[in-house]
């Protein structure tokens, strides 16, 4: 009897620690969609009707669904890269040109490597996108920071830039352009496409790739000794010196395994929605796969979700727009306060914790 | 008549109450301690006097007026200054420069000469003995303190704090301070005392007040008191002052530590041709002022650093080069001081914090992935053992009070049998409970045979428990004294850079010797 009441006790403890994670997340998207509501009411729309539409836009039917899943999957895919590097206490801020690397990469890849089956022609474009984009924002500054003590952010955004040049001088006339005045590579091999899995919309096999890789990088952190050491060289160099860890080759592989993801995420989006390589600016996903990660807490897992909203925020504000005229940058305003509410964590404590005293005060009254 | 009075002052940080209706009287012109274990309210309650934190409750009359300063910035124009244990001198300035520092003599203009001379007068009068133009960063600690002595005491106040402020000081220096002390109480000075210390506390005072859990057990004056009954009132509850020891049993060298030199990446050298051993059944302590090279010395030892020059070994085996890993492998354990920072994992859980030192390996992890299983049967029956509360496994190290989470460290350093151990201020701001604890884990492990090196700043702690003690000063072993040669006066001395006969050594000089 007395052990039935301890596990109640234990799991009721469990659950108050998982609410007291999930608090600061979930209060700074529901602030933010308040703030949002506001805005769209102050230029004269009506919030409710808005954001009524932008989940059928984003959620409502099957298409739309599939739609925001093929959205996700990118922020998945560079926010777990994101948040292995958040494990170790490492910011990677380069995941955009990681992610630009990868997809140059997996392009390439794509289109010169010719007549191998499919089963041999996608992983080892994924594995070279990962390769590089591994070197791209691990490897080098990972060495820099472990060697020199050049700080990640830094390097990290220098390397960014680096990699979007890179691509702007590779297809704009240069030697991975195609033939035409297009800016943009040849399409690749059908042997390296990843199928639509339904028809009419962009959602690709490349989701099976955004389910797995988050649940191997969570057994990884959580649960092998690699991920405990990066985990304790996050949390205090200091401590891992002491236990004898190597702490400059825990930043190097920690910034690694970032930079791999991102970059997979970049091939993932060339086999299966783009087919090619097309010149832009940015595609805005490596700077969301930062805020991905700080919504999820660094959990593999929680990414998952954390893209998701983020990309229900996305498709169904193009919905919105299409249909009802509101300008789509509202998710941009939204994503934005989100943002500004997780960085400032501890506003929401404060009110939080200025809250529960409240109600104790007013029990004491009572009683 | 009483200078100041605190009536009934409470505080308390969230839940836990730091101070509970303390009522205090401190008479004009005398020297009250205040003592307490860490923890017992001391400085809170001198804060809120202070003005730098605020009473819940309660009031503070000094000079007859109900006051309630703002900060130290008000406490000072008052008549209130305190010496904090943690120095705030600007060390790259002159003395003088530190003391004038926002109270010059001129308004706009700063002279130099004339804030030097003003100075210098009160040095001289009240047998400071320290040079005013020296730069700070350039004197011993002892010296520092004196400045900050100094600072207060041309602030013109009429009533002193000073927070442990033989914490960081050798006999010696105590004593000059004690010099003092007496010194500005003649001249009608009130300086309240804090101190966890009862030898201190006894010689210097005319009254005492103990606290203990943020409540005033009792004062009393000092002459009617002794150090048994002040450490009962300390704790509540008898205690037993002195180490029973057994006697020893050396055996062999087990720790042999040749011709050891380090240069850090300044290339300055924080270790001189280091040279001692230490036999199975010993604990040898080792004493100096802070930031002697006890710190590389241990790290080199550890495997954290690695040496320029000389050899290590245990138990004849040569480990001179071995890792951090490596070294913790063949036997080598390591309480650090730092341990919040080092030590431990303040956000983890104790089973993480358990196994630091072992969860790369099997049983803990098997091709890489950790056994949880395992890990949290392992630290459940540690906790058992050393008695760590509450002994709850999955909860974090940071609710654990110091004691247990240096339990923790112990559990871990010593739970699996090392040859050697290391450790670096074991006791440092734990209660009496927990340091009894933990001395006695350190005489079994002696007991057992094997060798303990014990690197403390308090000589009280060393002269306890060491069998043999050797001081470091300058990176230096300065020499040796065997058990019945150790007396606080000799390693007083040596701490200062002489060796134990009392002449002074030039640098290096001892191995000539």
């Amino acid at each position: 009897m007395v052990m039935v009441l301890l596990l109640e006790e234990e799991d009721f403890m469990m659950f108050k620690y998982k609410f007291k994670t999930l608090l600061v997340p979930i209060s700074s998207i529901i602030i933010a969609l308040i703030i949002g509501g506001f805005l769209m009411l102050f230029t004269g729309n009506n919030p409710i009707e808005v954001y009524k539409v932008m989940i059928f836009g984003a959620v409502g039917s099957i298409p739309n669904l599939a739609n925001t899943l093929a959205n996700a999957i990118p922020l998945i895919l560079s926010g777990v890269g994101v948040a292995i590097a958040f494990n170790s206490g490492l910011f990677n801020i380069g995941a955009e040109g990681q992610y630009m690397i990868g997809a140059l990469v997996g392009a390439w890849a794509g289109y010169s490597i010719q007549g191998l089956p499919w089963v041999i022609h996608i992983p080892l474009v994924l594995l070279l996108s990962m390769i590089a984009g591994g070197l791209w924002g691990g490897i080098v500054p990972g060495l820099a920071k472990a060697f020199t003590g050049a700080h990640e952010v830094i390097t990290t955004m220098m390397m960014s830039y680096i990699a979007i040049f890179l691509t702007h001088f590779l297809l704009r006339g240069g030697p991975m352009q195609a033939s035409g005045y297009v800016p943009q590579s040849p399409k690749i091999e059908s042997s390296s496409i990843l199928p639509i899995l339904l028809e009419k919309t962009q959602l690709s096999a490349g989701i099976f790739i955004a389910i797995i890789v988050p649940i191997i990088c969570y057994f990884f952190i959580y649960k092998t000794k690699w991920g405990l050491n990066m985990r304790i060289v996050g949390k205090s160099i200091e401590t891992a010196e002491y236990i004898g860890i190597s702490v400059p080759k825990t930043i190097v592989a920690s910034l690694g395994l970032s930079g791999a993801f991102a970059g997979l995420a970049g091939a993932v989006q060339v086999l299966g929605i783009q087919h090619r390589m097309v010149d832009s600016f940015s595609s805005g996903y490596g700077y969301t796969a930062i805020v991905v990660a700080m919504l999820a807490r660094n959990n593999p897992i929680g990414v998952i979700f954390a893209a998701l909203i983020f990309a229900i925020l996305n498709t169904g504000s193009q919905f919105v727009q299409i249909n009802l005229g509101v300008s789509a940058q509202i998710a941009d305003i939204i994503s934005g306060i989100i943002i500004f509410f997780i960085a400032v964590e501890k506003i929401i404590k404060i009110v939080y914790k200025y809250y529960n005293r409240s109600q104790t005060e007013n029990r004491g009254v009572i009683s | 008549m009483a200078i100041l009075q605190t009536r009934n002052i409470t505080k308390s940080f969230g839940d836990i109450v730091a101070n509970k209706g303390i009522n205090l009287k401190i008479e004009e012109g005398s020297v009250h301690a205040i003592l307490g274990e860490n923890g017992a309210g001391k400085s809170t309650l001198m804060k809120i006097i202070y003005g730098l934190y605020q009473a819940d409750k309660g009031e503070i009359i000094f000079k007859g007026d109900p006051i309630n300063f703002k900060g130290p910035q008000d406490a000072i124009n008052n008549g209130v200054g305190m010496v904090h244990q943690h120095f705030m001198l600007i060390p790259a300035m002159s003395v003088t420069e530190n003391i004038i520092l926002g109270y010059e003599p001129e308004n706009i203009i700063y002279n130099k000469a004339n804030a030097e001379k003003e100075v210098e007068e009160i040095i001289d009068n009240y047998n400071f003995n320290i040079d005013p133009s020296a730069i700070v960063k350039d004197l011993s600690v002892g010296l520092q303190q004196r400045v900050e002595i100094l600072k207060v005491f041309y602030r013109d106040v009429d009533l002193m704090i000073l927070d442990e402020p033989t914490a960081v000081l050798t006999p010696q220096e105590t004593n000059s301070l004690f010099n003092i002390i007496n010194k500005l109480k003649k001249e009608g000075m009130t300086i309240i005392f804090i101190s966890h210390k009862l030898d201190e506390v006894l010689s210097i005072s005319d009254k005492i007040t103990v606290l203990r859990k943020g409540k005033k057990e009792a004062t009393v004056e000092t002459k009617n008191t002794d150090k048994q009954k002040l450490a009962n009132l300390m704790v509540g509850r008898e205690v037993v002052l002195q180490v029973s020891k057994n006697p020893q049993k050396f055996g062999e060298d087990k720790l042999i530590v040749n011709n050891l030199s380090y240069i850090n990446d300044n290339g300055i050298r924080k270790i001189k041709d280091f040279d001692f051993s230490i036999k199975s059944g010993e604990i040898f302590g080792l004493a100096g002022v802070d930031g002697n090279g006890q710190n590389e010395l241990v790290e080199c030892l550890t495997g954290l650093l690695s040496p320029d020059k000389g050899e290590i070994f245990l138990d004849q085996k040569n480990i001179t080069n071995a890792g951090t890993r490596e070294k913790h492998k063949e036997g080598i354990s390591y309480i650090p001081q730092d341990r919040q920072k080092k030590g431990l994992l303040l956000e983890f859980s104790l089973v993480v914090n358990s196994v630091l030192k072992s969860y790369h390996e099997a049983p803990f992890s098997k091709m890489g992935i950790l056994n949880f299983d395992e890990m949290y049967n392992y630290t459940k029956k540690k906790i058992e053992e050393f008695d760590v509360s509450p002994n709850n496994p999955d909860i974090k190290a940071k609710n654990l009070s110091g004691g247990n989470q240096q339990k923790i460290i112990l559990a871990r350093e010593i739970g699996r049998m090392p040859e050697v151990l290391i450790a670096v201020q074991p006791t440092r701001g734990l209660d009496v409970g927990a340091i009894e604890f933990i001395r006695e884990q350190l005489l079994k492990l002696r007991d057992e045979g094997k060798a303990i090196l014990l690197v403390s700043l308090e000589l009280d702690e060393i002269m306890a428990m060491a069998d043999r003690v050797g001081v470091i000063y300058s990176g230096e072993l300065m020499g040796v004294l065997n058990e019945s040669e150790i007396n606080r006066e000799k390693i007083g001395l040596m701490m200062l850079g002489q060796n134990g006969h009392g002449t002074s050594l030039g640098r290096g000089g001892l191995h000539d010797v």
